[in-house]
């Protein structure tokens, strides 16, 4: 026996109003995460002792530039939806959990365009 | 919160400490500290767009031992999300949810994180 009305399970949206759209969008952010992770790790190893020009010269390079920028955009928008799922668990009070997911989307926000915007003045 | 008397269903204390319960809380915990981790990879990336200068700080702090301590973190907080959240792939098209394969699953997780760690330290401080 279903408790839901015709019209709210047409929606399939349930009591959140979104669906399995938050799970996904994660989902999908994760399987991209596994090369760009493979990539990230592999090229930062070779800069560990590198100097400052020699790191510069290798972030300016098209493709670095363009993943690079596709790491922090992306690794930001699956850290911010695994942060936010963490408050809706724990976080019970209504008014600590509105403040916290304020600062978590204030703060990846500040963290993704300052990364961005780094990338862009190193590679242009 | 709920102030009701219904009765409760057993939680966490209640149940003795297995290896995939120890992984499903640090699986968040490391998600958490690789938060820290984005942190310190802006900052790299904004050291790097200032100049010589502030990358010569950044580096300075990175040779230190707290600085290492840190790396080293998120190196392990990288590899074991990377191992584990894999593993949820897996277990999200329902494939590998059976205690046996589930028991089996723990052991190469751990072993990824360690040995996924140990060749990024070594190729990357030429520890060899």
């Amino acid at each position: 026996m279903s408790l839901n009305t015709p019209i709210g399970k047409v929606r399939g949206l349930g009591s959140a109003r979104n669906g399995t759209h938050h799970w996904w969008m994660q989902k999908i952010a994760a399987v991209a995460l596994i090369p760009l992770t493979i990539w990230f790790v592999a090229s930062v190893v070779q800069m560990t002792t590198a100097d400052y020009f020699t790191v510069i010269a290798w972030l300016s390079s098209p493709i670095s530039a363009i993943l690079m920028l596709m790491y922090v955009v992306v690794g930001v928008y699956h850290l911010r939806l695994g942060l936010q799922a963490i408050v809706e668990d724990y976080i019970h009070s209504e008014g600590m959990k509105t403040g916290i997911q304020f600062s978590i989307l204030f703060g990846c926000t500040i963290i993704a365009v300052a990364a961005i915007f780094s990338v862009l003045k190193i590679a242009l | 919160m709920a102030t009701t008397k219904r009765p409760t269903s057993p939680h966490l204390q209640i149940y003795k400490w297995g290896a995939h319960m120890v992984l499903s809380i640090l699986h968040r915990a490391s998600g958490v500290a690789l938060g820290g981790g984005t942190l310190l990879l802006a900052w790299w990336l904004i050291a790097l767009a200032s100049g010589p200068d502030e990358y010569a700080l950044f580096q300075t702090c990175m040779k230190s031992i707290p600085g290492k301590i840190v790396l080293m973190g998120f190196t392990l907080a990288l590899m074991l999300h990377l191992c584990n959240g894999i593993r949820h792939l897996f277990w999200d098209m329902g494939k590998g949810l059976d205690v046996e394969t589930t028991a089996r699953t723990n052991i190469m997780v751990f072993l990824g994180t360690v040995i996924l760690t140990a060749i990024s330290w070594i190729i990357g401080y030429g520890l060899v």
